[in-house]
Order: C-alpha cells, then sequence, then structure tokens
C-alpha cells in the first residue's frame, strides 16, 4: 500500500479527468487539490462528510441533453462526424474505422484498456495508411505533480494520414456562429489536456509529438436545432499554459513529506471534526473560483474567512491591497494601527492614502 | 475594480456590512419597472421553462411551459409573455413630447424598463429575442402574430444592454454592484440572495451570517436563468412526468412558483434600496437617450421594419463598437463628475487629482498655436496631494465646468500648473467665474464626457469593396421563419 493509499482508505481510486486536470492547472498552488486528486480522493464525498457539500452540480436535464448529442453524433458509424470532419478538416475520405475502447474483452480494467490504447494509437501512427481511424474512449495517462494517472477517457481521437486529432462533443449551442465565451474557453483548456496526454503518449513510444494536431475539432449543435457543426478551435495557447502550471506543481512526495505520520483522509475512519483537522493540515490556496471548480470549496472559503484572508475577496482585490494577505493588516496598515514591514512601506502608504480619500468622500 | 473597491470590500468584512462605492445612483429607475425573472431548461440553449413578470410588486405574473421540450408549448409561452410584455412596452409610445434641437422632434415622455436578476438574465432575454423576432404567423409551423413582435423588441433591449449607461433592460446585481462593495468576491456578487443579504442584512444578523443563509437553495433558490441542479432532479422531473401522464401543468406551476418567488421580492428590495439613493446629475440626460432610440424603433416597427439579422455588416459592426466604446467613455466620465466617490477610483490611478488653489493668473493672454491674435489663456496653480500620473499637454475636464477645455502646463511636486483654453465668454478677460479662484477646492480629470475622439466611418451604402461592399440589408427568409427549435 502506497502512502497515497493510506490517506484515501479503503475507497476505490477515482480517476482524473480533463475538467478536474485543467482545474488543478488554473490553480497550481493548492497542494490541497493537487495531493486529494493524486490519492484518487472522493471530493466531493469527503466534502459532503466535512459539512460543506460542493456547491455545484449537474442537472438530469444537462446529462440526458448531452448523452443524446453525444449519441446523436455519433448514431450510424458516426455519420455525422465525418461529414463534419470532411468539411471542418478539408478532407476528401468517404469512410473511416471506429474503433471504441472503452471495453476490452470484457475488462474495464485501467490498465489493459491504456496499453490496448498505446498499441492501436501506435499502429495507427506507424501504419500511416490513407484510411481514417476513429478511436472511440481513449484511455490515456498523464503524469501530473510527478505521479501517474489516468484520463476519463470523453473524447474520440481521429487519426488521417497518420495524423492524429482530438474530437470533442459538447452539447452547448453554437448561435449565429458564437457560442458562450465561458464555455468554449472551458472546452479548449479540457481539450488541451488530451491533446497534451496525447503527446506525452507518442514521444514515450518515440514518435514525433507533433503528429498530434493543437487544432481541437469541437462539436456542438448549431442554433436552436440538434444538428450539429464542428469547429476547429487552436488550443496551442492554453497548451503552454498548462505546461508551465504542470510544471509549476509541488510534486507530492514533497507535499507528503511534509505531513505529519499516520495521517488519514479517510472519511469512514473519522468523525468529520477529525477529517477536516487531517484536511486542514495541507496547504490550500482559496480563490473564488474555486466555487464552480473545486469541490472543496466551500470548506476552503470558510477556512479563508475565519483567518481573515484576502484571498476570498478575489485574486483582483488581493493584488489591488497589494498582495497583503489578511485582511485586518491591509485595513490596520490604511489606519496606521498596525506598523508596517519593510517590504509593505509602500502599499501601506497607498492604503493610508486611499483611506484617507474614501473616507473623505464617503462624508 | 480598483484599490478603492477593494479596500471597501475589506472594510465590508470587517464591519459586516456591505460599504458605499457610490454616493449617488447612477442608474435610472422606471416609476413602473417591469420585473421579469426567466427561467430555462438546463442543457437547452434557450428553452424557456417559466417567468415571473409584472410590474405591481403585490402582483407577479407566472408562465410556466410545462413540457419544457414541446415546440408548440413554448410557442405558447412566448405568446403569454408578449400578452403582458407588449401593453406595457407600446404603452410609452402613446405620450411624446417635442424635443427643442435644431430639428425639433417627437420623443416618448417615458420607456419601458425591464430590470432582470443578473447578466444571464440579460443574455436569456437576447437569446428569446433571437430565437423568436424570426418567426411568422403564416406559413408553415404559424405562431401568434404577437410573438415575433415580441421577439423584435427583447432584441432591442438586449441590444440597449451593451450600452454603458443605458437604463433599458438592466441586471440589478450589476446596479447593486455599482452602488455597493460586499465582504465577497465580485463573482460571488452574482448572486442577488448573498448580495442582498451584504448590502441589507436581516434584522439581528450581520452580513456574511445572512449570506450564508441566503446560499441555502431551499430558501434562496437561484434567481435563474438556470435552476439548481437539485430541484430539477428531485423536484422539476416528477413534476414534468405528472404533466404528460395527466395533462395538468398544475405541478409544474407549483413547482416553479417556489423557486421563483422568492427572487421576486428580492428584485422589489433591490428596487427600493437603489430608489433610496439620490439621482447623480447625468442620469436624466442618459435616460433621455434610451428614450430617444425607444422612440426611433417604435417608429421603425410601425413602419414594418424587418427584425434585426443574425450578423452585423462590416460597416454597421464597426460603427457599432465605435458607438459602444464612445458610450462607455462617455459614461465612466459623466459617473466620476457626478460622484466624487467614484471619482476616487480615478485619483488613486493618477488619472485625475483634486486640491486646492493656491494661485491664478487671470489676465495672461497667449498667442494659441495655429492663432494669429493673443487671447486669454489663464493659468491656475493646484495644491494636491494626490499622486497625479498625467504629462504636460494632456487635456483635462472638471466638474466646475464639463464643457471647458484645460490642460497641463506643468508638475513640480505637490503643484499642478493648468491652463484654462475656453468657455471664458467673449472679453479680453475671462468671465467672472469662469476661471476658479484662489482657496477654491477643484477637481480636474483626464475624462471626456463628449465620449472622446470618433473614428470616421462609411457609411452602409459606402462600404470599401476590401470590406465585402455595401451590404444587402437583411430580408427575412423563409428558412430563418421555420428555423428549427428542438
Ligand atoms: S477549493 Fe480548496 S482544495 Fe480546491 S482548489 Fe480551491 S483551495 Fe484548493
Amino acid at each position: 500500500m502506497t502512502r497515497l493509499d493510506t490517506l484515501r482508505g479503503p475507497a476505490a481510486p477515482l480517476d482524473h479527468n480533463a475538467r478536474t486536470i485543467a482545474a488543478l492547472a488554473v490553480n497550481p498552488g493548492c497542494d490541497r487539490r493537487a495531493l486529494l486528486d493524486a490519492a484518487g480522493i472522493d471530493k466531493q464525498r469527503t466534502a459532503t462528510h466535512l459539512g460543506y457539500p460542493a456547491p455545484f452540480g449537474q442537472s438530469p436535464f444537462a446529462i440526458t441533453r448531452a448523452a443524446s448529442f453525444d449519441a446523436l453524433v455519433k448514431a450510424n458509424g458516426c455519420a455525422h462526424l465525418l461529414r463534419l470532419l470532411r468539411d471542418t478538416l478539408d478532407l476528401s475520405i468517404s469512410e473511416a474505422s471506429y474503433s471504441d475502447i472503452s471495453d476490452v474483452g470484457g475488462s474495464d480494467n485501467h490498465q489493459v484498456r491504456h496499453t490496448r490504447t498505446r498499441a492501436l494509437l501506435k499502429r495507427a501512427a506507424s501504419d500511416g495508411e490513407g484510411a481514417g481511424t476513429l478511436f472511440d474512449h481513449p484511455l490515456l495517462k498523464l503524469g501530473v505533480a510527478g505521479h501517474q494517472v489516468y484520463l476519463e477517457p470523453a473524447i474520440i481521437a481521429f487519426q488521417i494520414e497518420g495524423r492524429f486529432h482530438v474530437v470533442e462533443i459538447k452539447s452547448f449551442a453554437v448561435i449565429d456562429d458564437q457560442a458562450d465565451a465561458g464555455q468554449v474557453a472551458a472546452a479548449a483548456r479540457q481539450s488541451a489536456v488530451y491533446v497534451y496526454a496525447l503527446r506525452a503518449l507518442f514521444a514515450s513510444e518515440g514518435l514525433d509529438p507533433d503528429r498530434v494536431s493543437h487544432d481541437v475539432v469541437l462539436v456542438c449543435p448549431k442554433d436552436f436545432a440538434n444538428h450539429p457543426t464542428a469547429t476547429l478551435l487552436d488550443v496551442r495557447q492554453q497548451l503552454a499554459a498548462l505546461d508551465r502550471q504542470l510544471s509549476r506543481l509541488t510534486r507530492i512526495d514533497r507535499i507528503l513529506d511534509e505531513l505529519p505520520v499516520g495521517i488519514t483522509f479517510d472519511i469512514e475512519a473519522q468523525s468529520p471534526d477529525e477529517a477536516a483537522k487531517a484536511v486542514s493540515t495541507v496547504d490550500a490556496r482559496f480563490a473564488p473560483e474555486c466555487l464552480s471548480s473545486c469541490e472543496m470549496a466551500l470548506f476552503c472559503r470558510a477556512e479563508a474567512r475565519d483567518s481573515g484572508s484576502t484571498d476570498m475577496l478575489g485574486r483582483t482585490a488581493r493584488d489591488e491591497l497589494g498582495g497583503v494577505e489578511s485582511i485586518p493588516t491591509a485595513l490596520g496598515l490604511a489606519d496606521d494601527s498596525r506598523l508596517p514591514s519593510p517590504e509593505q512601506t509602500e502599499i501601506a502608504e497607498q492604503l493610508r492614502y486611499v483611506r484617507r480619500i474614501y473616507i473623505e468622500a464617503v462624508a | 475594480m480598483s484599490v478603492i473597491s477593494s479596500y471597501a470590500r475589506a472594510l465590508a468584512v470587517q464591519t459586516g456590512r456591505a460599504q458605499p462605492v457610490a454616493t449617488v445612483r447612477h442608474v435610472h429607475l422606471s416609476a413602473t419597472p417591469m420585473v421579469f425573472i426567466p427561467l430555462k431548461l438546463a442543457g437547452e440553449a434557450a428553452a424557456p421553462l417559466a417567468a415571473l413578470v409584472g410590474t405591481d410588486p403585490a402582483n407577479p405574473r407566472l408562465l410556466v411551459v410545462p413540457q419544457p421540450r414541446n415546440r408548440d408549448l413554448r410557442f405558447a409561452f412566448m405568446a403569454e409573455l408578449a400578452d403582458v410584455m407588449l401593453p406595457y412596452i407600446e404603452g410609452f409610445a402613446a405620450v411624446t413630447e417635442t424635443v427643442e434641437a435644431k430639428t425639433p422632434y417627437e420623443r416618448s415622455s417615458d420607456a419601458p424598463q425591464l430590470l432582470v436578476p443578473n447578466r444571464g438574465g440579460v443574455a436569456f432575454t437576447k437569446l428569446l429575442g433571437r430565437s423568436t423576432r424570426f418567426r411568422r404567423a403564416d406559413g408553415p409551423y404559424p405562431v401568434h402574430p404577437s410573438v415575433p413582435v415580441l421577439g423584435q423588441w427583447l432584441t432591442f433591449l438586449a441590444e440597449r444592454a451593451e450600452y454603458a449607461g443605458s437604463s433599458a433592460l438592466v441586471a440589478l446585481t450589476e446596479a447593486l454592484a455599482l452602488h455597493w462593495a460586499t465582504g465577497q468576491s465580485p463573482m460571488e456578487d452574482a448572486n442577488l440572495a448573498t448580495q442582498l443579504a451584504w448590502i441589507a442584512p436581516p434584522e439581528g444578523q450581520n452580513g456574511p451570517e445572512a449570506a450564508l443563509a441566503a446560499e441555502d437553495p431551499l430558501t434562496s433558490p437561484p434567481a435563474g436563468p438556470e435552476t439548481h441542479p437539485d430541484f430539477d432532479g428531485q423536484v422539476l422531473d416528477h413534476a414534468i412526468r405528472a404533466y404528460e401522464s395527466s395533462g395538468s401543468p398544475a405541478q409544474v406551476r407549483e413547482a416553479l412558483r417556489t423557486q421563483l418567488e422568492p427572487t421576486w421580492a428580492l428584485m422589489w428590495q433591490a428596487v427600493r434600496l437603489l430608489r433610496g439613493l439620490p439621482e447623480a446629475a447625468t442620469v436624466d440626460a442618459r435616460w433621455a437617450k434610451d428614450r430617444d432610440q425607444f422612440t426611433r424603433e417604435t417608429a421603425r416597427l410601425a413602419d414594418g421594419g424587418f427584425p434585426r439579422g443574425r450578423v452585423d455588416g462590416a460597416v454597421s459592426a464597426a460603427i457599432r463598437l465605435a458607438d459602444l466604446e464612445s458610450a462607455l467613455q462617455t459614461y465612466e466620465a459623466q459617473r466620476a463628475f457626478d460622484d466624487p466617490l467614484v471619482m476616487t477610483e480615478h485619483r488613486v490611478a493618477g488619472k485625475a487629482f483634486s486640491g486646492e488653489v493656491v494661485a491664478v493668473d487671470a489676465t495672461r493672454r497667449i498667442v494659441p498655436p495655429g492663432k494669429t491674435r493673443p487671447a486669454p489663456r489663464p493659468l491656475v496653480t493646484i495644491r494636491t496631494s494626490d499622486p497625479v500620473r498625467l504629462s504636460p499637454g494632456k487635456r483635462l475636464f472638471s466638474s466646475r465646468n464639463r464643457k471647458q477645455k484645460t490642460e497641463i502646463v506643468s508638475i513640480a511636486g505637490d503643484l499642478v500648473v493648468i491652463q484654462i483654453n475656453d468657455q471664458m465668454g467673449r472679453g479680453s478677460t475671462p468671465a467672472p467665474g469662469s476661471v476658479p479662484e484662489v482657496g477654491e477646492i477643484v477637481c480636474y480629470a483626464e475624462l471626456d464626457p463628449g465620449g472622446g475622439q470618433r473614428p470616421r466611418l462609411p457609411s452602409g451604402e459606402d462600404t470599401p469593396w476590401t470590406h465585402g461592399g455595401p451590404p444587402a440589408p437583411y430580408v427575412p427568409t423563409d428558412e430563418d421563419a421555420q428555423e428549427a427549435w428542438s
């Protein structure tokens, strides 16, 4: 049993998915999340046990809609998808073979499926045959914080003439050629994770990683109908950001080294208070964005509030308050009740000025 | 966001209550606004689910789509909504006033104002407009004749909402955020219930306690347009099934009423709070713009004007962008000159300064560049403790006389010398009162209430061929009218 297994307790480990990795990359300063994810701990259940259930969830209507759109795109041997691929990638293929890797000989064992994914992709890459191939549910692996994790296989990898594209099917609508900017950005960040993992796989097989295109095919419903449309999404920027952030993550071993001996986050074996204490031993870095991306958000927010941290006001406010960590300190510097440290003299002067003109103007 | 509002947020945390970031009200509030709280079905682009709408706080009208996936029921909902909204909107066209201008013209004395809870409400209003404005009352898939008319009006209102300072369609969380800094993050301020909890906590509670309580989806369901996932799974799903088996919408109506009524009360609470602030000086002038646009749209529709196309042509898009930019600049400047607290944000940034006049050279005359005769160009020296970040030559304006152009001559230590360039009367010396006097407290800023320089753009007919030539005006098509809405 590894240390991570001890931390998790007897529960089965959870898979990472592109969303969790993208979220992790958005908040690379948070050791807590990095560790919980690396150990495959169910953050949703943990947060609930601590008395702070996650502030978000998915509506059954949204799930149904996403599933039915996905099924529509893949219906009849991916007929829709092939048509869209021909149009967006400007191809003349008439057909492509389809292999689903979600179930290998009746086994859903990760190792087996990953090995199969590797073998299939490698063969397709070395064959360089003209024919296109669609690989549904490829199970990829990624090194995160010095630790290998499996990625939930929610995409299709499309191969044509030895070149690979990630195909992502999303059910948000593109209306008059415009989609919700937030959702497109999230999709781009998630697709980048798959491109990244696919390239890593290529590199480890001695293949040229650049054969995986940075242009992702995003398939969405068009206007108000159920009809799919596809767009190429250039994720180079997201890839660069991901690369930078993954390299900034503290290595899991380092975090583990700093933990008290014998500690566990096992929620079956501990009362909420004990579990809360255990979780609190790992440093967090709360930001309001956590509220929509991390199941632990309400717990961490309460912690930030209790300590009067400027984090709870958002990154912008924190920066504008000169990076001062606590609200009482910032206000104390402003009203002169607290002496600035040498590196705080400049911000203290500004805060005093801000306080003076604020009071003048409010009066 | 600025260091001022961040400081106010920190203060809000310390005091347990939201703190002001404005001293006057910068949005227009109609005497009879229409509150509109739309809900949509999760996962769908624009499937309306319900709305609570009306002008009387005591008498909201509840509209629901008992099976949101049914297209006929959606259009029936839109027809019902038209039934509530169109008389309200079109009613304002009846009373007009004559505007004294070079060519005097008629303008509606008042105009409709739609209040929605948040930005999502504005975006959904726009989508509802988009999904109905091309529809037709004849041909395949006919809809009630009022539906496309409502679609045009919703499109118009959503379009106005993109202009800074327009009050035709207002997201109340944004209106509140203009006036109060809460002790939570800007992201959390998009939640009307918690934002109001910080601004006006119930008796016996402080802001953070009230905000925490207001996060309970049972007592404060989301203000839309999305509903709570638990509500969807545990209540709505069953209610829709019940409708399908019994044909009675009663259960769906009741379920959605519980989700909407708490927000209805919050909306009117927000209106009362905003009404409690004195109106800023230029609100009226901006509302006059909204009334102008309303008058024009009324005339356009009366002439059988076509719905707005799906996409703008190159020139109209460029003109629109320039208009939006200019409206934003004007609005920023007006807000700062109307409100010393808003001005502090510009002072901290070094774009404005306030101080006492310590010397005036009122009789100074020079020959201005490009002129031949000497003209009055008084110099005013101001002592300020603000961190001025402006360079000589910079054009400044002031709330003393918002039309008067001045420029920076020099900055040395805490002394700023400015030169007054116009608005001093026709005499050889400045008219009394046109130049600040020693001892006066003044404030000058790099903000132009005139909206800054407008790029010169060709009219639509003169679109250069490089930009596709003159656009063909949008003409409604059968395809648009029969577009799928599944
Ligand atoms: S919610 Fe907590 S654990 Fe999750 S990313 Fe934010 S700070 Fe880290």
